[in-house]
């Protein structure tokens, strides 16, 4: 009798085990592994270069998703990240090269733009209560517009028109460089440091501020939340400005990496980004998921890019076998439920 | 059904249970929260379709693929949740699912519209069909669902809980319907906590506990007490206990308030009400649906921001009507009516749950202190009794009773000087019941004030040590506990002049 309880225990904790998100998310991130394993393309999945070039590309798009997950969890939605990571890009390169600011001035300025943008959303949301879907929508298309604007649809770049019509190219900044470089015997970006770095504040905002603990109360249950007394307008438009300052963090890396602010970048990488968070599992109803979701998520869109890319498969086949195995990946994870 | 048993994720929740159905007759099942009842209907209305036993229907065998399944043998379901659609018309969600068709895919909006009408009419209520169902009170969804269940030519129909949004009036015209019903041969399931329906409209009653059958016997042939003991599993003596206590100094003085209707311009839902409520007092709000009781709690409350109108006191200081935020701070809070929709916050666990409104207390510099949150929560769980595997359990997967005392501590941990309760026994089972009346003597003997509203009546006058009766938003009598009945109540609660 006792022994017969003793294993229904065992087999409710392992029920339980299965049932956690984080480990189905983990197991959607060892399956694409060991698909790596098997198509290795002549050992190459082998190499540690090719998992450091793996992290330090997808980290733009992995910083983006940090912000996103934030605002998934309450319910929301943030299409403007793409957007505002052109126009960051495109600040940052105006400001650093063109204009010859010192870059601590640069980053800054591009930082309060980002977040100024994303609150501007939050309060949108908030304070008059548009569908997140609507005003980051209206955002996308303001921002994109304004990234135009200001660059006057050219890329910014090292060469400075002059008033002649002439070209004269200046130095890049030495930022620049750094933001693009590996470290510790090149064995990681500075990019994929920066996309930790964010992790691990998104980690400590959910898990340990007070701040995290109304982001899940709203969208767990908004109204719930509002007559428990919680700060809804003010907790949105933080969290939408966490958002938009991941976007300028994302777009100043995007600016370094191309060396130049293109007004065009980040076009749909509001979707990479929403399917970096819904791949490892943050509930799009809000209220539940988590950023180390977020983090496994990302490795695992990641590799799949990589595995396919070195085992040379064509864009066209590439895109269409990436959307299923989207598909397949939630699939997986919601059967283990 | 015979030998069905059940299990959740490894846990037993049904287990060798017995029930059996004749055509014209209304058997009750009862039992508390959690004990298994709407899982065994689900099982029968083919929601769930993985369990043991076997269910037999006029003899045969039978086992159903889904509810769509179920209804088409004649069983048909009316959910504690309610399962219409609130955009769509009256007609629409009647016809849901089983919609009338000519060619296979045109719809015939003209014999629905007939069908609806024949059915409504039998219902005795008169609406408008190509309305939303949204435009209509609970009480008309709930007889709209039950057109739904007739449509489908049940022989069967299951009630989970019909009452429970109900006011008296309407629990009647229900009843009558349920007894027309009984009348035409159809075999009604009703599942209830409340022990006046229970003798007024069953014929045979079956009781459930912790999942298992514990009896089945005629209603006339079991007591009250009998069957109390049946659900619980031990005697309850007093149902209703209040302690009788000297009040204190004037707590709360609310003047002259007023509180307009958030969709006219001109209208008050609540208009010119006073009242004064004191230390270690039960103050009882009494009224039909609609009369303003839950709106004068929630603007009371300031969620209805500062659109009220009026003067309030709370412990002789001006009482700032703001919104929700400043009153907790204030020290009055509000138990809503609906614990899942405004109470809870339903993915969250016990612990977050019960800190939800004092988090700041918990986290002063904005980091938290998740240790001494535990500790608070830990506090609360054995205070209050909530039965539960783990404090780290979602709130979602608790039973009803279990929940109302998490939403209950959540509020006591806020440490108010004045409670609202609207509705804190709603969908509660008899034993968590008793616990929280008995919880409410013991804080009102520590100094708080109580405002109470419950559609139960018997409750309200047991409970409370003054009566105010609302009819339109307006005060239109009080009692005392001494002169209180249920009778001059819902005289006043209808609209009649004031007693002398």
């Amino acid at each position: 009798m006792n022994k017969q309880s003793q294993t229904n225990e065992k087999s409710i904790t392992k029920k339980t085990l299965l049932r956690s998100p984080l480990l189905r998310a983990f197991a959607a991130l060892v399956l694409v592994f060991l698909i790596g394993m098997v198509f290795n393309a002549d050992g190459a999945f082998f190499k540690w270069n090719t998992h450091r070039d793996m992290l330090r590309h997808i980290s733009v798009f992995a910083i983006l998703a940090c912000g996103m997950t934030l605002v998934i969890i309450t319910a929301g939605i943030d299409l403007s990240v793409g957007s505002l990571l052109g126009l960051t890009a495109v600040l940052f390169s105006l400001f650093s090269i063109q204009k010859a600011w010192s870059p601590w001035i640069s980053l800054l300025a591009c930082l309060v733009v980002g977040a100024a943008f994303g609150a501007v959303s939050g309060g949108l949301v908030g304070r008059f209560k548009i569908q997140p879907f609507i005003a980051t929508l209206a955002m996308m298309v303001f921002a994109r517009g304004m990234a135009k604007w200001v660059s006057g649809g050219q890329k910014i770049s090292t060469a400075v028109l002059q008033p002649d019509g002439t070209y004269h190219y200046v130095d890049v900044p030495p930022i620049f460089n750094f933001l693009n470089s590996k470290i510790l015997n090149e064995n990681i970006a500075v990019v994929t440091l920066i996309f930790f770095g964010c992790v691990l504040l998104c980690w400590v905002i959910l898990a340990k501020l007070r701040w995290g603990r109304y982001i899940f109360a709203i969208g767990g249950n908004e109204e719930a939340a509002r007559l428990s007394g919680i700060p809804i307008i003010r907790t949105k438009l933080l969290t939408y400005g966490l958002s938009g300052l991941f976007c300028a963090v994302a777009g100043i890396c995007q600016a370094a990496q191309e060396l130049q602010g293109d007004p065009e970048a980040g076009m749909t990488y509001e979707l990479t980004a929403i399917a970096i968070v819904v791949i490892g599992g943050t509930n799009l109803m809000g209220g539940r998921g988590g950023i180390g979701l977020t983090f496994i998520g990302a490795m695992t869109i990641g590799y799949l890019e990589k595995i396919l890319s070195i085992n040379a498969v064509g864009e066209a086949s590439r895109l269409m076998l990436t959307g299923a195995i989207i598909v397949g990946a939630v699939l997986f994870q919601k059967t283990r439920r | 059904m015979e030998n069905i048993s059940k299990s959740f994720s490894g846990v037993k929740v049904l287990d060798d249970v017995h029930f059996d159905l004749n055509p014209g007759e209304v058997h009750v099942l009862a039992g508390e929260n959690g004990a298994g009842k709407t899982t065994l209907m689900k099982i029968l209305a083919g929601v769930h379709t993985d369990y043991e036993g076997k269910i037999f229907l006029i003899g045969k065998p039978m086992s159903f693929r889904s509810p769509h399944d179920a209804a088409e043998h004649g069983i048909s379901a009316i959910h504690q949740e309610m399962s219409l659609i609130n955009p769509m018309t009256v007609v629409d969600n009647i016809f849901l699912g089983r919609e009338k068709v000519r060619a296979n895919m045109w719809m015939d909006h003209h014999s629905q519209k007939e069908t609806a009408r024949q059915l409504l009419n039998q219902l005795e209520i008169e609406i408008d069909l190509s309305l939303p169902v949204e435009e209509y009170p609970l009480s008309v969804r709930q007889m709209i669902e039950i057109a739904k269940a007739l449509v489908y030519d049940a022989q069967i129909i299951i009630m989970d809980e019909p009452t429970s949004a109900l006011n008296d009036l309407e629990v009647r015209r229900l009843f009558e319907i349920v007894r027309d019903l009984k009348q035409k041969r159809y075999g009604i399931i009703y599942i209830s906590h409340r022990l006046e329906e229970i003798y007024e409209i069953g014929d045979r009653i079956s009781v459930l506990r912790d999942g298992k059958s514990v009896g089945t016997a005629n209603a006339d042939d079991l007591s009250p007490q009998e069957l109390i003991r049946w659900m619980v599993g031990r005697e309850i003596s007093q149902q209703f206990p209040r302690r009788i206590m000297p009040i204190g100094r004037e707590r709360l003085k609310v003047d002259h308030f007023s509180l307009p209707d958030p969709s006219e311009t001109k209208s008050w839902v609540v208009e010119d009400v006073s009242l004064s409520l004191h230390e270690r007092e039960i103050l009882g709000i009494a009224g039909l649906r609609g009369s303003g009781k839950s709106e004068l709690f929630n603007g009371l409350f300031g969620a209805h921001g500062r659109t009220a109108e009026g003067s309030i006191l709370l412990d002789d200081k001006s009482f700032k009507l703001r919104s929700p935020m400043a009153s907790i701070a204030q020290g009055l809070v509000l138990l809503t009516n609906d614990r899942k929709g405004t109470g809870l916050v339903p993915p969250m666990d016990i612990i977050r749950n019960i800190t939800l409104s004092s988090v700041k207390s918990f986290s002063p510099w904005g980091w938290m202190h998740t240790r001494e949150e535990k500790k608070a929560a830990q506090h609360h769980m054995e205070r209050l009794g909530i039965k539960a595997y783990s404090l780290y359990q979602e709130v979602d997967t608790l039973s009803g009773g279990n929940q109302q005392k998490v939403v209950l501590a959540k509020w006591l941990q806020t440490k108010p000087k004045v409670l609202l309760l609207d509705e804190p026994t709603l969908g509660v089972d008899v034993g968590a019941k008793h616990d929280i009346y008995d919880l409410m003597n013991h804080w009102t003997s520590e100094g708080l004030a109580i405002l109470l509203i419950t559609s139960e009546l018997p409750e309200l006058l047991a409970m409370s040590d003054r009566i105010l009766v609302m009819h339109r938003g307006r005060i239109t009598a009080e009692f005392n506990r001494e002169e209180a009945t249920q009778e001059k109540i819902i005289h006043a609660a209808m609209g009649e002049e004031k007693q002398p």
